[in-house]
């Protein structure tokens, strides 16, 4: 027999999602692949649409909608932001946008784009929430500030922090976009003074992917909620909590300068000679060789650029504390390495710098560092480097 | 009796927004709007490297996306004496001119355009009139009766699946929709299109500041060096796809943006004399030679000016860094002053020193008898002032720039309405429209003057000559100036050894948005709902109108600094992060 509670668990585990190349596996679907037929569906069917107290003539679109009806329901939570995740995300060129949320997702609460203002977007978003309650994803942009009680942030007359901590109870997972959500951003630079803090801080007991930059990449974006559609559970973590496939490499690693910077080659000054010529960026403060981000790959805006490309130093915005860690335009930076897991940027940068003199395939070094041998060889390495970028 | 009715949030906007307004007799009798959300950028600035404060505050705003970033970096420049290279000032002028046409059609289609158009309603329609309908006012090739009924298939497929999303309780069937069927099916098949063009403009952005949202920028001019002789700098192939983006983006502004916005106003000219404001203010943008020519009358494309009480026969000197000039007041916002908490503050002697009393959450209503907003009280020689595109087009209008009399002109002409029909909540959604259309001409000729000087040989892009700090006098000050696209931006700035001493950002919707002063005067959302006919006070459609029509970004509206780093105010608990 099959029950409501059954047809409603699009679990994440199951691959509910393998039906439709991208819609997903519909409840119709879901049925014939356990080996109903379609007479057991409309029987569903009309059970359906008796129990919502429709008339008989609502059947066929109840069934209909059944058939359609597996789009992931998304609530999207704006804090402490500046909208630049959602912007990012509408930016997105594979897949666009438009298709995302006609075909792939339900987004029934963001307040960027929502139709419905005021009570009418509230009792949209708890109408998913008890509808699909431990089924919905949670996306939240922005940081939660926990001065004054929470007062600093407050949506509908309640606080961020309560808001947040009622989202996340039913949510089968949850996405913190971008720097803010992450690690707190620019809000949260020194002297911090509403005490806003990443959502992992609020939410404690549930995994959560960590999406970072400001904002991150629109594709990146795409690409994690495609992710979640298509293969029905949460894309691979690094341990800081981030999808690998998009911040498992620095900045530096995919760098197309490069080369200039293995060979010696800088601009010394913004719109010089060399800088013309394209060289590596290191000495006017580029935070590449410290950043976990896909920019180098993967480029922005549809792959047209990205900072570097266009003349400007990376400012390491995916990276924790970016934005206490120095000014932009100085090298030799002490940014936490993400994740505050591996060491400080002075020593990838010269580990780095070591890697790249022994012949060491840098990506490697900076996953995991473990042998002291090779670890000294390489200082050393980066040390006489260094010494020569200083003179 | 009058009804109490709050609208928060108030969504398709830039931030947080609440407003509580009374409605009698079907109509809105007072409005109070609050802004509940803050961070506290210009109190994290403080200290720092005044050439690192663009990327800061820079994130003040996502959606106007380098407006702050400009400012800020004019503000600097501004203090330090920095000129900057003719090709930077160009360079500028594209990224702020393609921001224009960016953010004003994501503006029109993706924030305000379910106010006019009922999305529910164009699944009734009939494909081929609609065809008709579209040929009827543009050129524009997406436009056959099949691409409508595919559409309209697609939309009935998403809307029988019962999954609404982003379209869920939105305010289908509200009897002040007024579009026909066929405008609705048109109208939602260009939100469609105008997502998917909308991440085409910035690529300008990719271009010369190497990602958007938040391109990079560079105090003393751009980061982007030129070399036609290499793959790494701008070269002829980066520079003709700036050039055809231009063309591309200035064709949907033609063809599709603005025949919408004549062809929607049409339908609802009962909106052309309602949601009006009475003072307008202009800094003027899109300096052609140097932003720091005096003569902004003449050399910038969009001319600085005050009209007081609608009288478009007088354009004021804005008159603008004067000391009795700007002032901003905290007599009814979360924030005190030290000594008199009812005096007007000049913003280079600013200082704010949040203090939440509001009431304590979950809250039903604000108290507005006491402070009730985030968003501090700006005035202009004491008077409360409208800035943003309506502003921008009554200040060319007035002063008798031809361009901007043409468009107009031609507008009202097609309208049939007269010109006081500006004043208005239809004005001002017209008035974007129309400048988007100056901005799309004025960036072909910004490219084909950067295009000439690096014919000519000039490809200078950056002034370094004050990077190094040393070069800097022990203090200065200085204040940087923008029209963003949702109106006059200023940042200002002190230094003082080396290091940011005091910042403040005065931005467009702080001047539109912010709650009443000492005397009692509301600023411009609060005093152009007033009057506002609603007819159904559970929804607040024709509020919203109004609202939007604004286009509100209020986490930019909500800034605040504060003297020697002084504590906010004790965080009594902090247990939840544990």
């Amino acid at each position: 027999m099959l029950t409501t509670q059954e047809t409603n668990d699009t679990c994440f585990d199951s691959d509910f999602a393998k039906g439709d190349e991208n819609a997903g596996e519909t409840y119709y679907e879901s049925i014939r692949r356990g080996g109903y037929s379609r007479r057991d569906f409309l029987k569903f069917a009309t059970f359906m649409t008796a129990f919502m107290g429709l008339e008989n003539t609502a059947i066929g679109r109840v069934a209909r909608a059944l058939e359609t009806t597996p789009r992931l329901p998304i609530i999207w939570e704006h804090f402490q932001e500046c909208t630049c995740c959602s912007e990012s995300f509408i930016r997105s060129d594979h897949p666009i946008v438009a298709d995302i949320i006609l075909d792939k997702v339900s987004l029934d609460y963001t307040l960027t784009l929502m139709a419905a203002s005021g009570h009418q977007a509230e009792a949209a978003k708890h109408a998913t929430m008890e509808k699909h309650w431990g089924n919905y994803i949670l996306c939240v942009e922005g940081s939660v500030p926990l001065g004054d009680n929470g007062n600093y942030c407050c949506i509908g007359g309640r606080s961020a922090i309560d808001i947040l901590k009622e989202s996340a109870a039913g949510a089968k997972a949850i996405i913190a976009w971008g720097s803010c959500a992450t690690t707190g951003c620019v809000q949260a630079a020194k002297p911090n003074p509403t005490n806003a803090v990443p959502i992992h801080k609020v939410i404690t007991d549930k995994t959560i992917v960590n999406v970072p930059g400001c904002p991150p990449i629109g594709e990146v974006m795409a690409g994690v909620i495609v992710h979640l559609v298509s293969m029905g559970r949460l894309p691979q973590l690094d341990n800081a909590g981030r999808p690998k496939a998009f911040y498992s490499k620095r900045v530096h690693d995919s760098c197309y300068r490069r080369p200039y910077f293995d060979a010696g080659l800088f601009a010394e000054k913004f719109d010089d000679e060399n800088a013309k010529k394209g060289y590596c960026l290191y000495k006017l403060g580029c935070k590449g060789p410290s950043t976990y981000n896909a920019c180098g790959n993967m480029r922005w805006n549809g792959g047209v650029s990205f900072p570097i490309q266009s003349g400007h130093g990376c400012i390491g915005c995916s990276a924790n504390d970016f934005w206490d860690a120095g000014s932009f335009y100085t090298r030799d930076q002490s940014i936490q390495a993400p994740g505050g897991i591996e060491a400080t940027a002075d020593t990838i940068g010269k580990v780095a710098l070591g890697a790249v003199a022994g012949g060491i395939a840098a990506h490697v070094v900076a996953a995991n560092i473990t042998k002291k041998k090779e670890l000294k060889a390489m200082k050393e390495n980066g040390i006489d480097i260094e010494k020569e970028l200083e003179d | 009796m009058a009804e109490r009715i709050v609208v928060d949030p108030i969504t398709r906007i830039e931030g947080h927004l609440r407003a509580e307004v009374e409605i009698s007799d079907g109509t809105i009798k007072e409005a109070f709007l609050s802004s509940t959300m803050v961070r506290g950028l210009e109190n994290i600035v403080k200290g720092r490297n005044p050439k690192d404060v663009w990327a800061f505050v820079q994130r003040t705003c996502g959606v106007c996306t380098a407006s702050h970033a400009i400012t800020s970096i004019r503000a600097v420049e501004d203090a330090l004496d920095i000129t900057i290279p003719p090709n930077a000032e160009l360079v500028r002028n594209l990224m702020l001119g393609s921001l224009y046409l960016h953010d004003h059609v994501v503006h029109f289609y993706h924030l305000h355009a379910f106010d006019w158009v009922d999305v529910v309603n164009g699944l009734s329609a009939d494909p081929v009139k609609t065809s008709q309908l579209a040929q009827s006012i543009s050129h524009w090739p997406k436009s056959s009766p099949g691409y409508f009924s595919d559409l309209q298939r697609r939309l009935k497929k998403f809307v029988d699946s019962g999954q609404l999303g982003i379209f869920a309780n939105g305010y289908w069937g509200h009897p002040a929709m007024k579009l026909p069927p066929e405008a609705n099916l048109m109208a939602t098949a260009h939100y469609l299109e105008a997502l998917e063009w909308q991440k085409e403009i910035v690529k300008i952005h990719a271009i010369f500041g190497g990602k958007n949202p938040h391109p990079n920028f560079l105090v003393g001019g751009m980061a982007c060096a030129i070399n036609m002789d290499d793959a790494s700098g701008l070269n002829a192939e980066r520079l003709a796809f700036v050039k055809q983006l231009l063309v591309q983006g200035k064709e949907f502004v033609e063809q599709v943006y603005i025949p919408d916005v004549l062809a929607i106003a049409g339908f609802y000219k009962d909106w052309a004399h309602i949601g009006g404001f009475h003072n307008f203010m202009a800094f003027g943008d899109y300096p052609m030679m140097g932003y720091h020519n005096p003569d902004r009358l003449n050399t910038f494309k969009m001319p600085p000016g005050v009209i007081l009480n609608r009288d478009l026969s007088r354009v004021h000197d804005l008159d603008f860094t004067h000391v009795d000039t700007v002032a901003e007041y905290v007599n009814n916002s979360w924030y005190d002053y030290t000594g008199d908490g009812n005096a007007g503050r000049q913003p280079w002697e600013g200082e704010t020193l949040i203090n939440y009393t509001g009431p304590k959450p979950p809250y039903d209503y604000l108290d507005v008898s006491q402070k009730y907003s985030f968003i501090k009280t700006p005035r202009w020689k004491g008077q409360p002032m409208e800035v943003g595109p309506l502003s921008r087009v009554l200040m060319g209008y007035a002063l008798g720039k031809p361009e901007f009399k043409e468009v107009v002109d031609k507008a009202l002409a097609h309208l049939n309405l007269p010109l006081t029909a500006l004043f208005s909540t239809l004005g001002r959604t017209a008035a974007r429209a129309l400048e988007t259309q100056l901005v799309a001409d004025w960036n072909l000729e910004f490219y084909d003057k950067l295009m000439d000087n690096i014919r000519d040989g000039d490809t200078r892009m950056a002034n370094m000559e004050k990077w190094s700090p040393t070069t800097w006098p022990a203090e200065a000050k200085g204040v940087g100036m923008l029209e963003a696209p949702r109106g006059g931006l200023s940042h200002w700035i002190v230094i003082k050894d080396k290091k940011v001493a005091n910042y403040q950002q005065v931005v467009p919707s702080t001047w539109n948005a912010s709650p009443r002063d000492p005397k009692g005067e509301r600023s411009p959302y609060e005093s152009t709902l007033l009057g506002t006919p609603v007819a159904d006070p559970e929804l607040p459609l024709e509020i919203i109108r109004t609202i939007h029509s604004f286009d509100p970004c209020i986490a930019c509206a909500v800034h605040l600094y504060d003297e020697s780093g002084s504590i906010i105010k004790e965080i009594n608990d902090i247990s939840v992060c544990l």
